[in-house]
């Protein structure tokens, strides 16, 4: 498989977020600012790239039968160290993202591409899938953080430009779908036209 | 090498040897960050005290029942040279807009005045309760003597403004600053 091509599949062909749909929950849930998306978009990725790694390699290993449950142990154990290293050597980074880690787990996402990918593929190739699709699904979740934050906030990564509050709504859980339906449509529509 | 065949005793092997595998890696990793991890939230609780008290060399903590409350309030008394700085106290409050228990801590100088407050532990709504760290809110607790001040919000008719779409946290907040107040009032001069 032409690696190139499976780098950059996951940032706009088969985007995690905008065209498979993967993984929404917290992609809505933690995206009212652009720095809470891009700090969950690269956890993702991380743990992402992590079970790949061990699923390609051991792949042969599972019997069929007891695939899903070996994967979810695998990438559950990943997400706890990545949580507990995180939490004992950089606590300002756990400060800022500590509550979304355990998410992870329930990202669809990660559980797909093993499942889908890593599953059936080498390993070089599913390194390559985790870091495309995890970086797709980075930049999905801080375009969308950016749109809520600078509509609802009246900020960007935290500057404030417009003093006072601005739409809230766009902050709460209906602008999620909102500017989420939106961005699909827009990113359709590009696609289209490609 | 093929895939390993749906048998039983092949499912359960696997199964076995991947969990066993996990809870070794987790255990071992478990150990290696105890202590990076319990040092880590102690600065952070250092950090903190040293944010709410003045400039303090020696410190003395104990802990309390608070009058209302589950848990027990930590009390630090800051010296320096044998004068008492400060007291902060660790406040809590239980009634914030998610289930996590929204933790402060609160610096009161010897006269009864609260110095400031800091958010130690809070999980409230990105963008919306999470303001409760700001400056805006956090600095009308900033000098203010608990005893002519009513600390509730508007709403309540107290003398906070609360965070717009945030009136629980704001809330909660107030009445953790209450608890440690309270607190002060009864233990503060103690010692």
């Amino acid at each position: 498989m032409n690696q190139w091509k499976n780098f950059t599949k996951g940032f706009v062909k088969e985007n995690a977020v905008f065209i498979l749909l993967l993984g929404l929950c917290p992609t809505l849930a933690v995206t009212s600012s652009a720095e809470n998306g891009l700090g969950m978009g690269l956890a993702t990725a991380f743990v992402l790239v992590g079970s790949n790694i061990v699923v390609s390699l051991i792949k042969n290993f599972i019997p069929d039968k007891v695939r899903i449950p070996a994967f979810i142990v695998i990438i559950a154990s990943f997400v706890t160290i990545v949580e507990l290293v995180m939490q004992a050597y950089s606590p300002a980074l756990f400060d800022a993202l500590g509550i979304f880690i355990p998410l992870i787990v329930v990202n669809c996402l990660v559980l797909g591409r093993a499942e889908g990918f890593a599953s059936k593929q080498g390993l070089v190739s599913s390194i390559v899938d985790g870091v495309g699709m995890g970086l797709g699904f980075t930049y999905a979740l801080f375009l969308l953080g950016s749109v809520r934050e600078i509509l609802g906030s009246g900020a960007w990564m935290g500057m404030k430009f417009i003093p006072g509050d601005a739409i809230l709504i766009f902050i709460m859980s209906p602008g999620a779908f909102l500017v989420l339906g939106y961005l699909i449509a827009l990113i359709n529509k590009l696609n289209k036209t490609n | 090498m093929g895939k390993k065949e749906s048998t039983f005793i092949n499912m359960v092997l696997v199964l076995f040897v991947i969990t066993a595998v996990a809870s070794l890696a987790l255990g071992g990793i478990y150990n290696l960050t105890k202590e990076p991890i319990a040092l880590a939230k102690k600065a952070k609780r250092e950090r903190a005290i040293k944010e709410v008290i003045p400039d303090f060399d020696t410190l003395i903590s104990y802990k309390v029942m608070p009058a209302t409350g589950k848990d027990s309030v930590t009390i630090s008394l800051g010296y320096k040279n044998d004068t008492l700085m400060g007291t902060a106290i660790a406040s809590y409050s239980n009634n914030g807009y998610d289930p996590t228990q929204i933790q402060l801590m609160v610096g009161f100088l010897p006269n009864g005045i609260i110095k400031n407050t800091s958010v130690t532990q809070q999980k409230e709504t990105p963008g919306l309760g999470v303001k409760i760290k700001d400056a805006k809110f956090k600095n009308q607790f900033m000098g203010i003597n608990p005893a002519e001040f009513n600390l509730t919000v508007t709403k309540d008719g107290g003398d906070i403004d609360a965070i717009t779409a945030a009136t629980i946290t704001s809330r909660a907040f107030c009445e953790a600053v209450q608890q440690a107040n309270d607190v002060y009032q009864k233990e503060g001069g103690n010692k």
